[in-house]
């Protein structure tokens, strides 16, 4: 599913590097849970597999693709067909409507919409209730207004519409209190099981560690762990 | 194409703001049309004011005030020329007609020209059309009076009303002719020329009102009523300016050099259309200034659009971040930008229209009557449109500083930006 092989990444050629990882392979329908100190590098990771940046040296194949390889607008394109992202705060784009941030990458991919439905967005309305929000309720309101648990909800149904094969996300859980926490984790892990997505999951929170099939320290597999 | 889509919703999103860019951007476009539409229509009417004249004659001064106060009704002349000069000149051979002009009183604000019956047969405006009558006929008799339609519009003259001459330019009742008042015999139609704000009598009704009068005042003693003067020789001593039309146009040099070297008196005699392009000339410093004001108007309106943009990117990092992790490319987030500009000069521009129309709705009758400039409310010229259609490029010129700037930042943050 990810395999990544002997990265190197710095974001501006004179900053060292961020990341150095010889090796990186994460199995189809897994649930990795990515753990490290805040400036470790987790959410440049997330980039690199997101294909928003490009590592300077080594291999990143998703997919049996080798996005690393691809021109910036066919990984974009490759990002949106295949990857959901959830985001630790601020997930929603503040002027567009509660279903139309959620159908946001079928926008971007036709793949995405195909596999949304015939009608994205009954399908978006699906995810929202799921997530335990009523569309309907919500829709006059700004996103804006929503509170961090309810704007998580709608960024975890984004992440999930037109069930791409990868879920990616950045400490979605820090912003929302313990049961708010608790009950988002399990709606997301499983509408993820339900689509036989591979979810990688970044947080310093060791209490959802548990929950997921697999713990990965980055510090342990990236050789570039700054000194502190 | 989903970007368009979202700059609208995004430009709807901020109201006040979008607002204000928009208001001001429509203002600077209508403040565009209109120096544009005045100068056009300033132009054509100038253009339009006399033809068909193949020489203006008065006493030698320059060529500019001979026609301001000749054709424009536009100050004073400083000599005369006598009868017996513009009797021996008209009577020259090759000269088809000629219009005398007697000029110097006024009637409530509006010039008093004294003139004969060959005006209204023989002078010509805009494409050779002649004067015609709304209502009444030509004069007739020594206290008639001719009033042009701007004349008539403004003070609500009717054919038969009398009216009182002032003597000079200035206010009524400081020196006025109210023993002899005229009586209106015709009203002219428009012809959205100075001719509109011309009160016309005879050359004898000229002489008839200043009998009595030496120095510009009245002669102590001296009253002659308006009856008597009917029967004293009433031919002018002299006039200010005449029209000359020749069988041949030909003519019109030989003839120009020959009165410009008249011995008797000096004269000078210009072609219409020489002097009106040498007056044009003059003018189109102030034109051009007046344009290029416009213009830098229009470029502030964008460039407050363009600041506006600027200043929101670093609130907006956060939104590009979130557009690009759903496989928005740096090229989409450039084309959000630029289609927010263009939206926000659409509808400036849309604004513009509406303010503009409005405010020559409203400006029209005023400028008609004060300036003698009808101004047609009439849909945007192929002109306007191209004006139109270049501030639309210069806004999305304009919003391609911000787009590229987001671009930029959109490039290096990925999908990292916190704000
Ligand atoms: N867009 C960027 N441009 C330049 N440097 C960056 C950028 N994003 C991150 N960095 C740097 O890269 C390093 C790793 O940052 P990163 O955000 O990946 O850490 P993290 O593990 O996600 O931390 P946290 O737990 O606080 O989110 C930091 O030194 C950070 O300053
Ligand atoms: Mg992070």
């Amino acid at each position: 599913m990810i395999r990544l092989a002997d990265i190197r990444f710095r974001w501006r050629s004179r900053d060292p590097p961020v990341l150095d990882i010889p090796e990186l392979v994460v199995d189809r329908g897994e649930t990795l849970f990515v753990k490290g100190p805040s400036g470790g590098g987790k959410t440049t990771l997330l980039n690199l597999l997101g294909g928003v940046v490009e590592p300077e040296a080594g291999t990143v194949t998703i997919l049996g693709t080798e996005i690393a390889g691809l021109r910036g607008g066919a990984r974009d394109a490759f990002r949106a067909d295949h990857i959901g992202f959830v985001f630790q705060m601020f997930n929603l784009v503040p002027y567009l409507p509660l279903i139309d941030n959620v159908l946001l990458p079928c926008r971007f991919s036709a793949r995405r919409r195909e596999r949304a439905g015939a009608r994205p967005e009954i399908e978006a309305r699906r995810l929202l209730a799921h997530m335990g929000l009523d569309a309907e309720r919500l829709a006059g309101r700004p996103v804006s207004r929503l509170s961090q648990g309810e704007q998580q909800r709608v960024a975890a149904a984004r992440a999930l519409i037109g069930t791409p094969e990868l879920v990616i996300a950045d400490e979605p859980t820090s912003a929302l209190d313990e049961d708010v926490r608790q009950a988002f984790l399990s709606l997301l892990m499983e509408e993820v099981d339900k689509a036989g997505a591979t979810l990688v999951f970044v947080s310093h929170d060791a209490r959802l560690e548990p929950a997921f099939g697999r713990s990965l320290a980055l510090a342990e597999i990236n050789r570039a762990t700054p000194e502190r | 194409m989903p970007i368009v889509i979202l700059a609208l919703r995004s430009v709807a999103n901020r109201k006040a703001t979008a607002g204000l860019v928009v208001f001001a951007i429509g203002l600077s476009v209508a403040l565009l049309l209109g120096v544009e539409r005045v100068r056009t229509e300033a132009r054509a009417s100038f253009a339009n004011t006399i033809s068909g004249t193949d020489l203006v004659v008065g006493a030698r001064s320059g060529a500019l005030p001979l026609l301001l106060y000749s054709v424009f009704r536009i100050g004073n002349a400083t000599n005369n020329i006598s009868w017996k000069s513009y009797r021996t000149i008209a009577r020259s051979p090759g000269i088809a007609w000629t219009i005398p002009f007697s000029l110097g009183d006024s009637h409530r604000g509006f010039r008093v020209l004294g003139t004969d019956l060959g005006y209204f047969e023989h002078y010509r405006y805009g494409r050779r059309n002649r004067l015609a009558f709304a209502a009444g006929g030509p004069f007739d008799d020594v206290f008639d009076a001719v009033l042009g339609a701007e004349v008539a519009a403004t003070l609500g003259y009717r054919t038969g009303d009398p009216i009182v001459v002032s003597h000079g330019l200035g206010a009524q009742g400081i020196s006025d002719h109210a023993d002899k008042p005229f009586r209106v015999a015709g009203i002219l139609a428009r012809t959205g020329t100075p001719v509109d704000r011309t009160v016309h009598v005879s050359l004898e009704g000229i002489e008839a009102i200043h009998v009595d009068w030496r120095h510009g005042a009245p002669i102590p003693g001296l009253a002659v009523s308006a009856e008597a003067v009917r029967g004293m020789d009433l031919t002018p001593k002299t006039i200010t300016a005449f029209l000359v039309g020749l069988e041949s146009r030909l003519a019109v040099f030989g003839l120009q050099r020959r009165i410009n070297e008249y011995r008797a008196e000096p004269l000078l005699a210009i072609l219409p259309g020489v002097a009106l392009q040498e007056l044009w000339d003059l003018m189109g410093t102030a034109e051009a200034a007046l344009s290029a004001i416009s213009v830098f108007v229009v470029a502030t309106g964008l460039l407050c659009m363009m600041a506006t943009m600027l200043a929101g990117l670093g609130e907006r990092r956060r939104e590009m971040a979130i557009l690009r992790s759903v496989g928005a490319r740096p090229a989409h987030v450039f084309g959000l930008l630029i289609a927010e500009a263009l939206a926000l000069t659409v509808a400036g521009i849309a604004v513009g229209l509406g303010i503009f129309y409005a405010a020559l709705a409203i400006a029209q009758p005023v400028v008609s009557a004060s300036y003698g400039l009808y101004l047609p409310v009439a849909p945007p010229t192929s002109r306007e449109f191209l004006f139109l259609a270049l501030v639309v490029v210069a806004g999305a010129v304009s919003g391609a500083i911000p787009a590229w700037r987001a671009y930029t930042q959109s490039l290096a943050d990925g999908m990292t930006a916190r704000t």
